[in-house]
């Protein structure tokens, strides 16, 4: 079982996926959307942990071309940025929303979640 | 004062320093404007037409008063030398009738004038001078036979005109008569007589004392030395000279406006009789004429004041009704500008505040992950596991990360809810979001901040921002009516089914009487010294009762104010 992140901040995604590997997550990330949607079509990801805001390709349009390839993928948003808009977005999507920063334990907390 | 104080208009207190923006107009000087204006094109027209229409009236008023007593005048005249043409035309057809022989037979003539006097009346005697001036016949109540007139001034007037009117005198006999004489030629001698009759000044006078006169109206008859023939009323008596100037010669009527000596205006009508002495004169007092004039004056006095009055009370009112308007106006407009303009600086410290929270939240994600990540090392690892220093280091910079975010994630959910519309609510929730911004203040002002909010309150449909706003600004009002160390209390009660009640009490100063019932008027400020606009209670009045509550306020002076707002648990349906 593998998660995929993808965050435009390559220092907090690679520290989040080290910091998940300790806790026994296998954890892929990357820092842009494309490269994302490639690494989804070789392996099999259960969870996407998606930040909402990326240039070029943002977290709502990644997780509905991910979605639509992979039906059986659960997301998880992470947003720096607060607005009611994307809120209420990552809620019908699945209310896996989490504001950074972001406890590890309660990532994981979510993590489990999406996967139960 | 206190009458002007109940009746002062809205706008009257206003003055143009109120505040930038804030009114537009000088309201005093536009009323002041306005009823100038109205006053000048409404009471213009009104006195040029009273004016006009008063000297119509007098103009026609005069012509008639001059008409009437040049119709007087000539009335009597025609009057009176109808009167001496009649006896002078009775004295001819005696003189063609009788011929001078039978006249000189005193009894015939004694006859005669018995049937002159019942036929025509006013003949006193009646007698016959022949030419060298004796009397040779004499009928009446005097021995006149055998009395010379030769030397006489009218019997060479008779002789030599053929007719001769004399004016009134007394003569001899001591009484006012005057004398009609005839000149008769003798168709068997030749030889001239003069057939004279003697007429009583009664019938004379008689005609005119009849004249219908106004009150001070006076007619009389002159001689042209001014000499009066008949008594006047007011001119003096009977052979007396006339007080008045005799006037030049005419035959036709003329009416004359002079002042006499008293200064009085008269109004004299006269006429020369042709062919007499005399001079019918008739007087009126300018004044009694023109009386009519007084009393048209006095009523178009009285309508012009009453109208001036009426019309100036219309224009006042309607000056101060409009200038109220156009106020109300401005104030409404000069609040929708400001809370426009409230609602936009509100958005956009929210949208601030958003892109500021989440340019820092990312760092922050980094720091925290970083640092998350060296825990994780030092854990997993078991490497330095127990150096505790190390681990209490980076468990703090942890904790302040989670500080940080704690803060940020509240600015952004204040700042979130700014456009959002009806949600559920939990006050207790929303007096702590509200709470927590002014906490510090709180704190350094060692004010304390108590809440009574029962746990099982039920929630409410409402606007979340606009009730945060709400609170914001009443907890904001009792902070500043507070001294430190005062005591804010936030209560919340159902109060029936289908409402709950909030309130915010404070200890401060208090809201006197008198301000009480304006303190949720726009603009109404005792901060104006200090920068308060006068907008924060009007402001947070209109959006309670947007969302369909309703709000009141009790307050002693130096004891403290409660505001309590009744809210919905459903908010009203949007229009």
């Amino acid at each position: 079982m593998k998660i995929l992140l993808v965050d435009d901040e390559v220092e907090l995604v690679s520290a989040m996926a080290e910091r998940l590997s300790f806790r026994s997550v296998d954890a892929d990330w990357t820092d842009n959307g494309e490269t994302a949607l490639k690494m989804a079509a070789e392996t099999d990801y259960a969870v996407a942990v998606l930040d909402m805001k990326m240039p070029k390709m943002g977290g709502l349009e990644l997780q509905e071309s991910l979605a639509a390839e992979h039906p059986d993928m659960k997301f998880i948003f992470l947003s720096g940025h607060g607005s009611e808009s994307d809120f209420k977005a990552g809620c019908a999507a699945g209310c896996n929303y989490l504001i950074k920063p972001v406890q590890i334990e309660s990532l994981m907390d979510k993590i489990q979640e999406a996967l139960a | 004062m206190s009458i002007f104080n109940k009746i002062r208009p809205q706008f009257w207190e206003t003055g143009s320093n109120v505040g930038p923006g804030k009114s537009l107009f000088n309201y005093r000087r536009i009323w002041r404007i306005a009823i100038a204006v109205l006053a000048v094109v409404a009471l213009v027209p009104l006195c040029v037409m009273a004016v006009i229409d008063y000297n119509v009236t007098r103009n026609s008023l005069e012509s008639e008063s001059l008409l009437r007593t040049a119709r007087t005048t000539s009335n009597t005249r025609r009057t009176v030398a109808f009167f001496l043409q009649e006896r002078q035309q009775a004295l001819d057809f005696l003189a063609m009738h009788q011929g001078l022989e039978a006249l000189r037979d005193c009894e015939n003539l004694g006859r005669v004038l018995d049937s002159l006097k019942s036929s025509f009346g006013g003949f006193v005697d009646i007698g016959i001078i022949n030419d060298q001036g004796l009397q040779i016949a004499y009928i009446g109540p005097y021995d006149l036979i055998g009395r010379n007139y030769r030397d006489q001034e009218w019997f060479s007037n008779t002789m030599g005109q053929g007719d001769y009117i004399s004016g009134v005198f007394l003569g001899f006999r001591d009484e006012p008569h005057l004398v009609i004489a005839r000149k008769i030629v003798d168709e068997k001698s030749g030889k001239s007589f003069i057939l004279r009759a003697t007429l009583d000044t009664e019938q004379f006078n008689s005609i005119l004392w009849s004249l219908d006169l106004p009150k001070g109206g006076d007619a009389f008859i002159v001689d042209r030395e001014g000499v009066l023939q008949t008594p006047s009323r007011l001119h003096g008596s009977l052979l007396t000279q006339v007080s008045l100037a005799v006037p030049g010669y005419s035959e036709k009527t003329s009416v004359e406006q002079i002042v006499d000596k008293d200064g009085t205006d008269l109004t004299v009508g006269y006429v020369y009789i042709r062919g007499t002495p005399f001079i019918v004169m008739v007087v009126k007092k300018t004044r009694e004429l023109m009386s009519l004039l007084q009393t048209i004056r006095m009523e178009l006095m009285w309508l012009m004041a009453v109208s001036i009055a009426i019309i100036l009370l219309v224009i006042v009112w309607v000056a101060t009704y409009m200038v109220n308007k156009i106020y109300i106006a401005d104030q409404t407009r000069a609040q929708a500008l400001h809370r426009m303009e409230h609602t936009n600086r509100m958005a956009s410290i929210g949208r601030l505040a958003a892109g500021v929270a989440h340019e820092i939240n990312n760092p922050l994600a980094i720091i925290n992950e970083k640092a998350g990540l060296i825990n994780d090392l030092f854990e997993f690892k078991e490497e330095y596991v127990h150096d505790e220093r190390l681990l209490n280091n980076i468990k703090s910079i942890i904790d302040s990360v989670q500080r940080c975010g704690k803060i940020t994630k509240r600015l952004l959910s204040f700042a979130r809810h700014i456009d959002i519309d009806m949600d559920a609510i939990k006050f207790k929730e929303l007096a702590e979001e509200v709470i927590d911004f002014l906490r510090k203040e709180a704190e350094y002002r060692s004010i304390s901040i108590t809440m009574d909010i029962p746990e099982n309150l039920p929630e409410f449909i409402s606007d979340r921002g606009k009730l945060q706003q709400i609170f914001l600004n009443l907890v904001n009002n009792a902070f500043q009516a507070m001294n430190d160390g005062g005591n804010l209390a936030i209560s919340a009660t159902p109060s029936d089914k289908d409402s709950l009640v909030f309130t915010v009490r404070d200890d401060g100063c208090g809201i006197p009487a008198e301000d009480k019932k304006r303190i949720f008027d726009p603009f109404f400020s005792t901060k104006k010294r200090t920068g308060g606009t006068g907008l924060g209670l009007s402001i947070t009045y209109g959006l309670v009762q947007e969302l369909g509550g309703s709000m009141s306020v009790e307050s002693e002076v130096g004891v403290g104010t409660e505001f309590i707002i009744t809210m919905p648990l459903k908010a009203p349906e949007k229009a």
